[in-house]
């Protein structure tokens, strides 16, 4: 085996064994984001985050490693889609594999907030440029023409004056001896033959033939299944217990306890500490453990109050958790009182008091939102393997970068003996960035010595807690007698957080403008839910601005495009963060794309809603009609702009589904509390949309731009929940501001 | 424990386990069949779903001392390279997201093709009412419905 390394440069090439040419395109390796930076000038920041790798056999087989972990975003197609392009392959001939985590080779290994194709789009170019770049000059030497000569096309090197051709595989190994080219000429966009093009799933038939791809499908001989009792409340922890009559059970090899975090043990961003002891039981079976687990006596105590030490991105945090069993009843008595009290500035333009105390007419509208469960569709689980000297893991996770650090401390292992692989998941929407379950797996295969197989039931995933929070958010605006609007007040509220993002829309757009927020500790853990905090404030924002809008007497797209203007044109602060012509330009689009104002669509009720965040920009218009006095969501027309769109027909894809989501849990997602204990456990109690609850006809338009992509997997969800509730205002009269709408469309329409 | 004689996907399979297990686990835990999920565990997702002589249901809730001597068929059964014109439709409409409750998803539209091999929107939706798919691909799934229906 025969490596050419260029430390100043970027991509590590190796012969492989039997012919052909390996391309990692590890920049950096093992190099700190700090100390690449500070080495300066040449270096492009977003090299830093560089990760995956070619490979290309003899037989011209080409292998493209997907770096980042795949839970539906599409992103084990896309990312080796623009290797592909670069590389000028023939798609038809490309294998994708999934990589496993490792730090040596990848960067940014996550699956998180709609940043897998903007942050690897540049690195993951270059890379496949290089490769064909080295390829051609192999071809060159061979057959001694310039390289300027050599032409590519679907895998194949062509020199046209002599005729001559070859595959890439047959070059590759050559091409695995040149040195690494410094500059690469990437294409242009209007070039991309692969990019662009719908591409099919790439798992597409493993998933139809049901191979086992997913963490809970994961084997290997010997292994046991454990699971694992948390306290039936938030709130109380684990006093006693009594195995004697499990332990009897068939099947039952052991029952104990783990730990999650040992006392005043620091913590980082992404740990949690839901319920920190619990009872494992362990077994040969999950039909034999889910037995014997009923048959535990175990009492709990309350939980005193704690205090956790959280060092996250660089900044020590103390957090106090306060003990008591909590009630949803409570939660939103207390939220109502806190809204009252003053709260934290968190931007303010212009004179807001002033243009409140001379207005004409004030508007005050509050909104809610409850505790949502992600629910993903496979529960959480995790395959551990520990010995005194190493660890296997093997987990459906979105971060394992976040798990990795804690498990080498719990573990006392240094962290290049653990190995984390990633299977695909069933569903993330942000859940799995939490690693607790990988803690657990580790903890207990280290304890019982063999691997085992840590599996949630749906009711342990259910009422585990890392929930959506509780929200709440008070929008104010100030008319003055012309009904011009001259004020704007946001104060946003939350267990625990608030939701508020102070330097969103429409700030910017009004010259006295005012955002606070507040929170409320809790013993209830929450999480990031597909797009965090926009996946409430937008519906509510966007609901607010629909009912001002008709205050001012205008037509709610209008209206939003009038502040755009203004922002764009003579824009009110220096830190707004959208980009109004970007944001303008999907709410045309999905004027244009619904017919919008045309009189033929008047025996539906319309909404409208758009938002930006994770860098893309989404509009949607609901379309509804009433049916037995229960909604029927008839189209819904999506305006997406996320620069460009790597795999059109699977970005349709999410946008469907995130519709759907977003319709959804508008309409019936919630999570309550009672003493502590989540009052939903299962699917008959937490309600998910189904088949018969879904528009009749959703159209997806992408804005036509050369723009570098951003992200898809959340933008499109938080508008929804606006678009919906604004529809519902005109099919039925009234306006929405408790979600989960279904509960006050039953109370409005007599159950 | 008890031993069952069990006919999956055409061969038999000899288990000893107790005659309360749900096929379900059956089928993951002791014949490495994975293809079959688990999402709930009480009949509420369809994740599991599995035929019985030919009938969609769901295993979670099919004790293994119900299906001795009874056909049943799981998603690796349905055809030897994922052929069965549901599959084909399935990929033709780049159906799945996260993919996890499609095998579910097939197994339960290939039942109801059996006995109505042409279904209005009213008659899918209703179906497959018992089948959730948590990222949504539910339009994708009707309309792959319906090409199949066409086969
Ligand atoms: S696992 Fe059987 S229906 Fe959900
Ligand atoms: S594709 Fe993810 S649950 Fe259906």
């Amino acid at each position: 085996m025969k490596n050419t390394y260029s430390r100043r440069s970027f991509i590590k090439v190796s012969a492989i064994s039997g012919g052909g040419m390996m391309l990692g395109f590890n920049w950096f390796v093992k190099a700190k984001p700090a100390e690449i930076l500070s080495k300066g000038n040449d270096i492009p920041p977003e090299w830093v985050e560089m990760n995956g790798y070619i490979k290309i056999t003899g037989d011209n087989v080409i292998k493209i490693m997907a770096p980042n972990p795949e839970f539906g975003q599409n992103v084990k197609t896309s990312l080796p889609m623009i290797v592909a392009e670069e590389l000028d392959a023939d798609w038809k001939s490309v294998v994708v594999e999934q990589a496993s985590y490792d730090t040596s080779l990848f960067v940014r290994q996550m699956a998180g907030g709609s940043q897998s194709v903007r942050t690897t789009w540049k690195p993951l170019r270059t890379a496949g440029a290089s490769a064909r770049q080295m390829l051609r000059e192999a071809a060159a030497q061979v057959w001694n023409v310039p390289v300027e000569e050599v032409t590519t096309k679907t895998g194949v090197l062509y020199h046209e004056k002599s005729g001559k051709s070859a595959k890439y595989g047959e070059l590759a190994s050559k091409a695995a001896a040149i040195p690494i080219p410094k500059d690469v000429q990437l294409k242009g966009v209007k070039e991309f033959k692969i990019v662009r093009h719908s591409q099919k799933n790439v798992d597409g038939l493993n998933i139809v033939t049901g191979k086992p791809l997913f963490g809970l499908d994961y084997r290997k001989e010997g292994m046991l299944i454990a699971m694992i009792q948390h306290p039936p409340a938030f709130g109380l922890k684990l006093k006693s217990y009594d195995a004697k009559e499990a332990l009897g059970m068939p099947g039952i090899k052991d029952v104990f306890t783990i730990k999650l975090f040992e006392e005043g043990e620091e913590m980082a961003a992404f740990d949690t500490r839901t319920f920190n002891d619990a009872v494992v039981v362990l077994g040969k079976t999950t039909w034999e453990v889910m037995n014997a687990r009923k048959k535990l006596k175990i009492e709990w105590e309350p939980a005193s109050e704690t205090k956790e030490t959280v060092v996250a991105w660089g900044q020590k945090r103390e957090n106090v958790i306060p003990a008591g069993l909590e009630s949803t009843e409570s939660h939103y008595s207390k939220m109502q009182e806190m809204a009252q009290k003053p709260a934290k500035q968190l931007r303010k333009d212009g004179d807001p008091e002033a243009a409140f105390q001379n207005a004409a007419r004030i508007i005050e509208r509050t909104y809610t939102a409850p505790f949502l469960a992600h629910n993903t569709m496979e529960p959480m689980n995790c395959f551990a393997h520990v010995t005194d000297t190493e660890a296997l893991l093997v987990a459906p996770l979105q971060a394992p970068e976040f798990a990795e650090k804690t498990l080498a401390k719990r573990l006392g292992l240094p962290v290049e003996k653990i190995d984390i692989q990633m299977t695909r998941m069933g569903g993330g929407f942000g859940r799995r960035a939490y690693g607790h379950y990988l803690v657990e797996a580790a903890l207990i295969s280290r304890k019982a010595k063999v691997p085992v197989k840590l599996i949630y039931t749906r009711e342990d995933d259910m009422t585990y807690g890392i929930y959506r929070p509780t929200y709440t958010v008070t929008y104010r605006a100030a008319l003055d007698a012309n009904k011009n609007l001259i004020g704007f007040h946001v104060k946003g509220g939350g267990i625990p957080e608030h939701a508020v993002h102070a330097n969103r829309f429409p700030a910017g757009a009004i010259d006295n403008y005012l955002a606070e927020g507040w929170e409320i500790p809790s013993n209830i853990t929450i999480g990031a839910f597909r797009a965090p905090r926009s996946n409430f404030i937008a519906g509510a924002e966007q609901s607010f601005l629909d009912e001002l809008a008709e205050a001012m007497g205008k037509d709610p797209i209008e209206f939003r495009l009038e502040l755009l203007k203004r922002a764009k044109e003579n824009p009110v602060g220096a830190n707004n963060d959208y980009d109004a012509d970007r944001y303008a330009g999907v709410l045309n689009l999905v004027k244009e794309k619904s017919g919008w104002g045309s009189p033929e669509k008047r025996d539906l009720h319309r909404g409208v809603a758009a938002y930006f965040c994770h860098n893309s920009y989404a509009a949607h218009v609901i379309d509804m009609k009433m049916q037995d006095g229960q909604p029927v969501v008839q189209n819904v027309y999506s305006a997406m702009d996320c620069g460009i769109v790597v795999n059109p027909d699977a970005a349709s894809n999410m946008v469907e589904g995130a519709v759907i989501d977003g319709i959804g849990n508008a309409l019936y997602g919630v999570l309550t509390l009672k003493d502590g204990v989540p009052e939903q456990s299962n699917f008959n109690t937490y309600r998910i949309i189904r088949h018969h609850e879904i528009p009749k006809h959703i159209e997806v338009h992408f804005v036509e731009n050369d723009i570098d992509p951003t992200g898809l997997g959340e933008p499109p969800f938080p508008p929804v929940f606006g678009a919906l509730a604004n529809a519902l205002y005109r099919a039925t009269g009234k306006r929405y501001y408790r979600q989960p709408f279904s509960k006050e469309l039953s109370e409005t329409q007599g159950g | 424990m008890a031993k069952f004689n069990l006919k999956i996907n055409g061969k038999i399979h000899r288990v000893d386990v107790d005659p309360s297990t749900p096929m379900l686990w059956v089928l993951r835990d002791h014949l490495d069949l994975q293809g079959t999920k688990y999402g709930c565990g009480m009949a509420l997702c369809g994740a599991c779903t599995v035929h019985l002589n030919g009938t969609a249901m769901r295993s979670c809730v099919l004790p293994v001392s119900a299906a001795e001597n009874q056909e049943i068929t799981t998603i690796e059964g349905l055809s030897p390279n994922g052929d069965h014109p549901v599959q084909q439709a399935w990929l033709e409409h780049d159906v799945a997201q996260c993919g996890y409750c499609q095998s579910g998803q097939i197994m339960s539209a290939v039942s109801l093709l059996k006995n109505n091999p042409n279904p209005s929107d009213e008659d899918i939706e209703a179906f497959m009412s018992g089948n959730i798919c948590r990222c949504g691909t539910y339009s994708r799934i009707k309309a792959a419905i319906k090409t199949a229906a066409k086969q």
